[in-house]
């Protein structure tokens, strides 16, 4: 299943403040967050993403406060899939648990620059920056979490199980 | 091969002789935590798994800290959508106003940790309580929905790094100078996916409150969770507030590390964090060109009575500088009730400091001390990113209490050997 889309970057240590600062988290209706994200770091961000957009974020992307406001504001923003170099754990967990694909790739995230056109295949990793010609992989995704993937998130594995 | 703490407390919770870093285990959770900016999307996860009753009403903990007493609407109705699930549900461990204070003040004070338990909280800071010699480790919503209706957890078992403090204490120094300048060695991302166990002589003579400062800041560089081994320190701590049994688990001799830090105590002086982060951290010395216009003495890493203490003996007699606000909130009732009865209180009141309830307050920018552009803040919380506390132009020094209260005097960031 691969997603196409116009990549919005951002550096390193992007922690849950800034993509979602605390004084927008007295609500959790999806919709109000996502207008609240990355409100004082990229005001313009949250006009101007169209749905399907690509994230791409440097080191330790998500760190911080344990917020799954954070991960479900960009989400419902219309973000499609976020390639960082790395991500903090919390952040990980929250992403898979809501449904929002990430992917590992330091080459990758190097090579992609604000605006570039991205496509990624979430089974397979493949990741190919079509403005500069350039294929790279992601690291793999762990069994479980692909799972849960595949059942549409943490909630619709667990009804399973049941 | 031989098992750190955090693996073997992990292995005990999911039936298991043994396990490795780098094992998926489900694991059985002792208690789970929630506030009220994360339970009401736990809340909803909760509802959509459809169960009739949580999986143990005795063993979830709900305290409204963040923006209560209620900020405003929004808030109120946050506070309210859990008010009315910990009723529906007969939770026995939700504190009302009155009763709440810091969620990671409170759950240690009320015994409700103890050494050897496996506790999930939807709150970062939940790693405080591996200073009781518990694994705790913070989560999101929906993990924390799912464990209210399951009991149970999916982890990772992450390898540990052994951190081992060794040598004597300059004056001054305490457990959150060691954990600021244990970021400041890892960096932010340092620990990522890691347990961290702190070990070693000088963190032996730490009382539990400083140890709590110092777990408490273990996901500041992405670890898991940050463990002590429970000693006589912890258990006289324990008895006096639990009738449960302690389970004291030690790391095999031939317990294997990801790798191992020694740091020497001696040649460390009192830190401070510079915004914007954590790990910007610098001897107090380099802070003395920050004025400041705010001091915030609490929150989950600095809000115990330990810490009002030695904050108030340096203020004792001496006034806040001019132009700087000085706000106080004590962790939890008990501590705001000892607090005045020793005394601390009014020290504080009478140096021009004012108090506020026991909740986290300015820390993350929620109520109680918000920041305008241009202004700084010397704080004793964890987190110093851009626009924490307020207005995204404002900045955040993260110090100890005692510089916390020199710095009050000072009106500028200082040592408490300058007043």
């Amino acid at each position: 299943m691969a997603i196409e889309g116009k990549v919005w970057k951002f550096g390193d240590n992007i922690d849950t403040d800034v993509i979602i600062p605390a004084k927008f988290l007295n609500v959790s209706d999806k919709k109000i967050l996502a207008a609240s994200a990355f409100a004082d770091l990229r005001p313009e961000f949250s006009k101007g993403v169209r749905n399907g957009d690509i994230l791409v974020g440097g080191n330790n992307f998500g760190c911080g406060s344990s917020r799954e406001h954070a991960p479900l504001a960009i989400k419902e923003a219309g973000i499609s899939v976020i390639i960082a170099k790395s991500f903090a754990r919390i952040f990980y967990r929250n992403s898979f648990n809501i449904g929002l694909p990430i992917l590992e790739s330091k080459e990758a995230v190097e090579s992609i620059e604000e605006n570039d056109e991205v496509s990624a295949d979430l089974v397979t990793g493949e990741i190919i920056n079509k403005t500069k010609g350039k294929r790279f992989q992601a690291k793999p995704v762990p069994d479980f979490m692909r799972d849960v993937i595949q059942a549409g998130g943490l909630v619709e594995y667990i009804k399973k199980q049941k | 091969m031989g098992m750190t703490i955090t693996e073997k407390i992990l292995a005990a919770h999911s039936g298991n002789d043994h396990v490795k870093p780098g094992d998926l285990l489900q694991a059985d959770v002792d208690m789970a935590l929630a506030n009220d900016i994360t339970a009401p999307l736990a809340i909803k996860v909760f509802e959509e798994i459809g169960r009739d009753s949580v999986f143990n009403q005795d063993r979830i903990a709900l305290v409204p800290d963040h923006f209560v007493p209620n900020k405003d609407i929004p808030s109120a109705h946050q506070a309210k959508m859990m008010r009315d699930f910990a009723n529906k549900y007969a939770i026995k461990n939700y504190f009302e106003v009155g009763q709440m204070g810091v969620e990671h003040v409170i759950l240690p004070e009320k015994g409700l940790v103890i050494p050897g338990d496996l506790v999930i909280g939807a709150d970062s800071h939940t790693c405080t309580y591996g200073a009781l010699g518990a694994f705790s480790t913070g989560v999101g919503s929906t993990d924390l929905g799912v464990i209210m209706a399951t009991g149970k957890v999916w982890l990772k078992v992450p390898p540990t790094i052994k951190v081992i403090f060794e040598g004597e204490f300059q004056p001054w120094v305490c457990g959150k100078d060691l954990i600021l300048y244990l970021l400041g060695v890892l960096g932010v991302e340092g620990a990522n996916y890691c347990a961290l166990e702190f070990t070693g002589p000088a963190v032996r003579k730490l009382t539990m409150d400083q140890r709590m400062t110092m777990s408490n800041m273990a996901i500041e560089c992405g670890a898991k969770n940050g463990i002590f081994e429970a000693d006589d320190i912890t258990l006289n701590y324990v008895k006096e507030r639990s009738a449960r049994k302690p389970l004291v688990v030690k790391a095999d001799p031939d317990a294997r590390y990801e790798k191992e830090i020694h740091i020497d105590v001696s040649r460390i002086q009192p830190q401070v964090a510079f915004p914007h982060s954590p790990d910007n951290v610098r001897p107090v010395s380099e802070g003395r060109d920050v004025k400041i216009d705010q001091v915030f003495i609490g929150s989950c890493t600095n809000g115990r009575l330990e810490d009002l203490k030695i904050a108030a003996g340096l203020m004792k007699g001496k006034s806040v500088a001019k132009g700087v606000r000085v706000i106080v909130l004590p962790g939890s009732p008990l501590i705001y009730k000892e607090a005045i009865r020793e005394g601390i209180i009014e020290t504080f009141i009478d140096a021009g400091a004012t108090i506020g309830p026991p909740s986290c307050g300015p820390c993350l920018g929620g109520h109680l001390g918000i920041l305008a552009a241009g202004e700084r803040c010397a704080s004793t919380s964890n987190r110093n990113f851009i626009g924490r506390m307020g207005d995204p132009k404002s900045e955040v020094y993260l110090v100890s209490p005692a510089v916390a209260a020199a710095s009050a005097v000072l009106g500028r960031i200082g040592s408490p050997d300058e007043i």
